[in-house]
């Protein structure tokens, strides 16, 4: 075992993928040589040859299209969008291909395909790089939206989502990159998809979040707990389709909720739980649900992200507003 | 101030006229030996069988759509040898990535005519081939199948297959990006792919004319860099000889093909259109002198291989056959929402295991 950041928990991920399974392929712009220009793929094509990692033209449709014809005739798939902004070339491709596939089919072709990007804000990106797109991926049925919060998560729900015979779109926030360095183990191992993680537990409310707002929500619980507010953390892991399960557990328990996520408030997947668990748990209920987002803008220039961001003490702030009204 | 450069010049050179690759004429003739394909008397005679059959077919199920028992449908008539001759050209075990329009070669491919006929309706069962069947569903967005070709043909290649993938587009989803990005990825590859232009005129109102000022729709190819052919799609022999040779270039390694078949849509653009509004019947007729039948027609009568009996026999068969299917497409099991949610995803998320359930019990009232 060892102690390993999240860009290289994803490295190690796709290594011994691809040394356990000869029909995976590792695809993208500047994933070879370059190793990716976070390096996730940092000496995957020295090792596993050319054939198995490689360039491809600068063209995201094109990346996406060549994945569906290689899924369709027994390969599977690992394609880097370099940013997942610039998927917004390539949603052909995901929404009415991809994530249509088994359904049109019948399941005689699917789609074995992890389409894996980086994106999230707070490190300063030009335009387009950092923008949180998962909310509009994730309104798609037929397609898994995962979003790792650390390393050991990262490199076991890549597994999980490369062995899915069901495409999966997995986002790698790039603040989490390289945050935190955890134990990571060497071989294969699996964090189940579809399965959110009660990070933290406590009785008073349950703060839902995923990716890099998982930080912030465990932060924002530890100043809680010093004034008295035990808060339970759950990570949603896997952000389409939801663990409702998980989510109904902790609020029914808590009987009340906030979402946090980076993306802008509207539409998006914090409404959408709270949706689901108003419809489910209204009667356990003791505060209205409500969440901490960004705000309705474009995703701002490097200059305002910091404040555009949702952090910790925006959430600790929300939950001492419910705690005292409710 | 110096010599300008002359770019009416350059674009002559690269933009330049050429005349369609064309092994018979219209009259039947052949006026291209050295091309001339080496054909049975048996062979030349299933050309024209399967083109009697594309052109009953397309009959058949028109009246169909008209009846309102088939869904709108995309008619074929004139696009035979482009069609037909070019799967004709294919070995067991390539693969089809058609359009739309590209139904009667699935049926050659393997595609159960009941099937065909239930993907108009929107069935499943449509779209549910058996493993064996190389082919993927019809496609409706304009050019994905061009860039899903790159991947299969780059698929095949690095399993070692000697196939190709054939994928078809009409002249207006040449204009498409997806077009451009499934070539150049084809090509950097070397990935085997047939790439099949039919510029059969109009994507739906809009004339060939409008979508590029391009001369051909092949020369495309040279931005990439990949082999190319402009082709008289209306004559068999040609259709034929382009996609053999175009899969013995693919296979050996070299590198995909992109072939612009030179057709007529005789028939609207669906049967929900009405052509008069944008062509005039002249061009119609035109085009009906260069029609692939009456040209192989021609050619076997004087060989003493076809007859009018011979012809009416195919297309009652067709008849038959049409008739079967659409009595089997009746018989299959009724389409449910259930059986929609089962096919979502492999494993059933929780969510899903809900709607599933929901939709059983209002199914079972
Ligand atoms: C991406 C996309 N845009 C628009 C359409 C609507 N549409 C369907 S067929 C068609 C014209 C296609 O023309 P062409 O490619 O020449 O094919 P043809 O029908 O003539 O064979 C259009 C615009 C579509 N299906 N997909």
């Amino acid at each position: 075992m060892a102690t390993r950041n999240m860009v290289e928990a994803i490295t190690s991920a796709l290594d011994v993928m691809l040394e356990d399974d000869e029909k995976i392929l590792v695809f993208g712009e500047d994933v070879g040589k370059n190793g990716g220009v976070f390096r996730a793929t940092d000496g995957l094509q020295e090792k596993h040859g050319e054939r198995r990692v490689f360039d491809t033209p600068l063209a995201e449709s094109g990346i996406l299209g060549l994945s569906i014809g290689l899924g369709a005739v027994g390969y599977r798939p690992v394609p880097e969008i370099q940013f997942f902004g610039f998927v917004s070339e390539a949603i052909d491709s995901l929404t009415n291909q991809m994530a249509r596939m088994r359904f049109r089919t019948n399941g005689t072709l699917t789609c074995p395909i992890t389409l894996r990007s980086p994106f999230g804000g707070g490190v300063g990106t030009p335009e387009i790089h950092s923008d949180s797109y998962e909310g509009f991926i994730a309104q798609m049925p037929g397609i898994r939206v995962v979003v790792p919060s650390n390393p050991y998560d990262a490199k076991g729900l890549l597994i999980a989502s490369i062995r899915s015979n069901d495409p999966v779109v997995f986002l790698e926030h790039l603040k989490l990159y390289r945050a935190e360095k955890m134990e990571v183990p060497d071989d294969i191992y699996e964090v189940p998809l579809d399965k959110a993680n009660i990070v933290k537990e406590g009785h008073d409310i349950s703060i839902v979040a995923y990716g890099a707002m998982v930080k912030e929500a465990i932060n924002a619980a530890t100043i809680l707990e010093e004034i008295g507010v035990s808060a339970e953390v759950v990570d949603l892991r896997t952000i389409a389709p939801l663990d409702i399960e998980t989510l109904q557990q902790s609020v029914s328990k808590t009987g009340r909720c906030i979402v946090v996520q980076e993306a802008q408030r509207q539409a998006g997947v914090a409404s959408h739980v709270m949706s689901e668990l108003a419809e489910r748990l209204f009667l356990d209920l003791e505060a209205p649900l409500s969440r901490v987002t960004g705000p309705d803008t474009t995703y701002p220039f490097p200059l305002g992200e910091s404040m555009w961001l949702p952090n910790a003490h925006d959430i600790v702030r929300k939950v001492q507003n419910i705690m005292e009204n409710y | 101030m110096s010599k300008l450069i002359d770019f009416k010049k350059i674009l002559k050179q690269t933009n330049p006229d050429v005349k369609p690759f064309q092994i018979m004429d219209e009259k039947g003739d052949i006026v291209n030996d050295a091309f001339m394909p080496d054909l049975s008397d048996d062979q030349l005679i299933q050309m024209m069988e399967v083109m009697v059959w594309g052109r009953e077919y397309n009959n058949r199920v028109s009246i169909l759509s008209r009846q309102g028992v088939l869904g709108n449908l995309p008619p074929t008539e004139g696009q035979e040898a482009s069609q037909l001759i070019s799967q004709y050209a294919l070995e067991k075990g390539d693969w089809l990535l058609p359009s739309y329009r590209d139904v009667p070669p699935m049926i050659r491919h393997g595609v159960k005519t009941r099937q065909a006929i239930n993907w108009y309706n929107g069935h499943t069962d449509g779209f549910s081939y058996d493993k064996s069947v190389k082919s993927f569903p019809p496609q409706v967005i304009i050019g994905a199948q061009i860039i899903q070709a790159a991947g299969v043909g780059l698929g095949l290649k690095l399993d070692g297959q000697k196939h190709v993938a054939l994928t078809y587009i009409g002249d207006g989803g040449t204009s498409q990006g997806d077009f451009y990005e499934g070539l150049n990825f084809a090509g950097v590859y070397d990935a085997p792919v047939i790439f099949v232009a039919q510029n059969n005129g109009y994507g739906i109102s809009v004339p060939r004319s409008f979508q590029t000022r391009s001369k051909t729709l092949s020369q495309k190819g040279i931005g990439v860099g990949i082999a190319h052919l402009f082709v008289d799609g209306m004559d068999p022999f040609a259709v034929y000889v382009a996609t053999k040779s175009a899969r013995e270039y693919a296979v050996s390694g070299q590198g995909p093909v992109l072939l612009e078949f030179l057709t007529f849509r005789f028939g609207p653009h669906t049967l929900s259109d009405d052509p008069r509004r944008y062509r005039e019947h002249e061009e119609v007729e035109q085009w009906r002198s260069k029609d692939q039948l009456v040209r192989m027609r021609k050619f076997l009568e004087r060989k003493g291989l076809w007859t009018q009996e011979h012809e009416d026999v195919i297309k009652e068969k067709t008849q038959h056959e049409v008739k079967e299917a659409l009595d089997a497409s009746r018989n299959v099991e009724k389409q449910t929402v259930s059986g929609y949610l089962e096919s979502m995803f492999e494993v059933m998320p929780q969510t899903i295991k809900e709607q599933f359930e929901f939709y059983k019990a209002k199914e079972g009232q």
